[in-house]
């Protein structure tokens, strides 16, 4: 099901908003997934146990366990929802529904402190072979803490007013969202290349070949 | 608002647990029960202490997620509301407030308010489904349904399994759960090809996992935060007994 959700993300508006959104959720879920689910399924019963030698299973094992190890090695001071709430705070700040490039880059070099601090001063309490729900919740929390950083990066990239989200700097004289279709008629997804990096960006672009493009108005 | 706590803290299923008191303050009315104990968590973060372990997930009453006994009450005092939709406008200025997890043998404790509650997906496994081809969803209209079977099948499906019936048991028992699931399927057609062997199995396997028998003492009902009526109890009781006279029963 998560992988249905993120291969169908763009055949009913790639924005996923109001009704598009809605009758993606309802095409997609009475005509496709019922095929596709089904389909899966029926040759799954067959398979036999997969095993846990494979050395993919065990690099990631590895990568898992390195991972608690560290977080659990800090032994810092502050709460894992202290630095939760701390970004929260930067995201609604500065990559809401209105932003400008001036706060997105604000909003980067704050992320980037607030994930220097997490790794110098979290307080994770309990022992990491049993149950630990606040190990679960900072573990939740740094990857929120990365997706945030790369939502910043993408917001700055994209310098027009589109979907949902207005750049302060692009807009029309009535105060209207200013697309910029010949730049920017494609879909990013930017991939985290670890800590201090730059992510990197990848392209796909949107090829409209029976319809043209055209701003919404509701006037 | 300040309170004075008193809540259960064990370290995990084979060490003893015991009642420890805190004190919390600036808890807000309109602040949620679980709220309250996030809080109270924030503040034994910050003393170096562990926080409360405690089950949450959607926190709008429809997980079945948060169980735990609020002054020896499943749920708390408010009638058919879960723990997580529980405002704090229920206690006032000074109470002190017992909090306890689940008990029931069949729900071992994993960390202070959290139990295990797998055994009632072990009872649904055991028969808690029907049988439908794959393929594209049939049109809603292909097979009538009347509207008070509907209705009532309806009303037993919203159980959200979380397990109060059984906290609120003298005896354990999880009748109100299986008959609510069992009532589901037993009243539709789609329902109706497992139905014999549903019933059986999914009784079976409640008694397997420890559950006690039900002495219809009603307090299951009384408890559920949705409100499944106790008649579902009397509904599964004759499936499983004119499904007894039918079914030889499987060497298990």
């Amino acid at each position: 099901m998560y992988g249905l959700g993120e291969c169908i993300f763009s055949d009913h508006g790639a924005n996923r908003l109001g009704a598009s959104a809605l009758m993606q959720g309802l095409a997609d879920g009475y005509f496709v997934i019922p095929y596709t689910v089904g389909a899966f399924l029926s040759t799954q019963i067959s398979v036999p146990a997969i095993s846990t030698d494979h050395p993919e299973f065990e690099k990631c094992e590895k990568s898992v366990q390195s991972k608690i190890d560290k977080l659990m090695g800090v032994g810092g001071t502050k709460s894992v929802d202290h630095f939760h709430k701390q970004l929260g705070k930067i995201m609604w700040e500065y990559c809401g529904m209105s932003r400008n490039g001036e706060g997105l880059k604000k909003a980067i070099g704050m992320i980037r402190e607030v994930k220097k601090e997490f790794w110098q001063d979290v307080r994770i309490p309990g022992e990491k072979n049993e149950f630990n729900p606040e190990l679960e919740k900072a573990w939740r929390v740094i990857d929120l803490i990365e997706l945030g950083e790369l939502m910043c990066y993408d917001a700055l990239d994209r310098e027009e007013s589109c979907g949902g989200h207005f750049r302060e700097e692009y807009k029309t004289e009535e105060g209207e969202a200013r697309r910029r279709d010949p730049e920017y008629t494609y879909v990013a997804a930017w991939e985290y290349t670890g800590d201090g990096n730059d992510p990197s960006l990848h392209k796909e672009k949107l090829e409209f070949n029976n319809i043209e493009l055209k701003t919404r108005s509701y006037k | 608002m300040k309170l004075n706590l008193k809540i259960w803290r064990q370290k995990n299923s084979s060490s003893p647990g015991k009642m420890v008191d805190y004190k919390v303050d600036g808890i807000d009315k309109d602040m949620s029960f679980l709220e309250m104990i996030d809080v109270l968590n924030q503040q034994l973060i910050d003393g170096g202490e562990e926080p409360v372990a405690f089950d949450h997930d959607c926190r709008e009453g429809i997980c079945g997620m948060c169980s735990m006994y609020i002054n020896g009450q499943p749920h708390g005092p408010w009638e058919k509301t879960t723990t997580c939709q529980l405002h704090m406008r229920a206690f006032n200025e000074g109470d002190t407030v017992y909090i306890e997890p689940w008990r029931a043998k069949s729900f071992p404790i994993i960390k202070d308010l959290v139990v295990d509650r797998t055994a009632f997906d072990r009872i649904q496994q055991a028969g808690g489904y029907i049988s439908v081809n794959t393929g594209n969803a049939v049109d809603a209209n292909s097979i009538p349904i009347e509207k008070e079977l509907a209705d009532q099948a309806m009303d037993a499906a919203t159980c959200i399994g979380c397990g109060a019936c059984v906290a609120a048991c003298k005896n354990s028992s999880a009748m109100l759960f299986v008959s609510a699931k069992v009532s589901h399927l037993a009243l539709l057609p789609q329902g109706q090809p497992e139905r014999k062997d549903r019933v059986l199995n999914m009784m079976n396997k409640m008694d397997e996992e420890g559950f006690g028998a039900c002495s219809n003492t009603e307090a299951c009902e009384a408890a559920c935060p949705k409100g499944i009526s106790v008649f579902n109890i009397a509904r599964v009781n004759r499936e499983f007994i004119s499904s007894s006279a039918f079914v030889k029963k499987k060497d298990s």
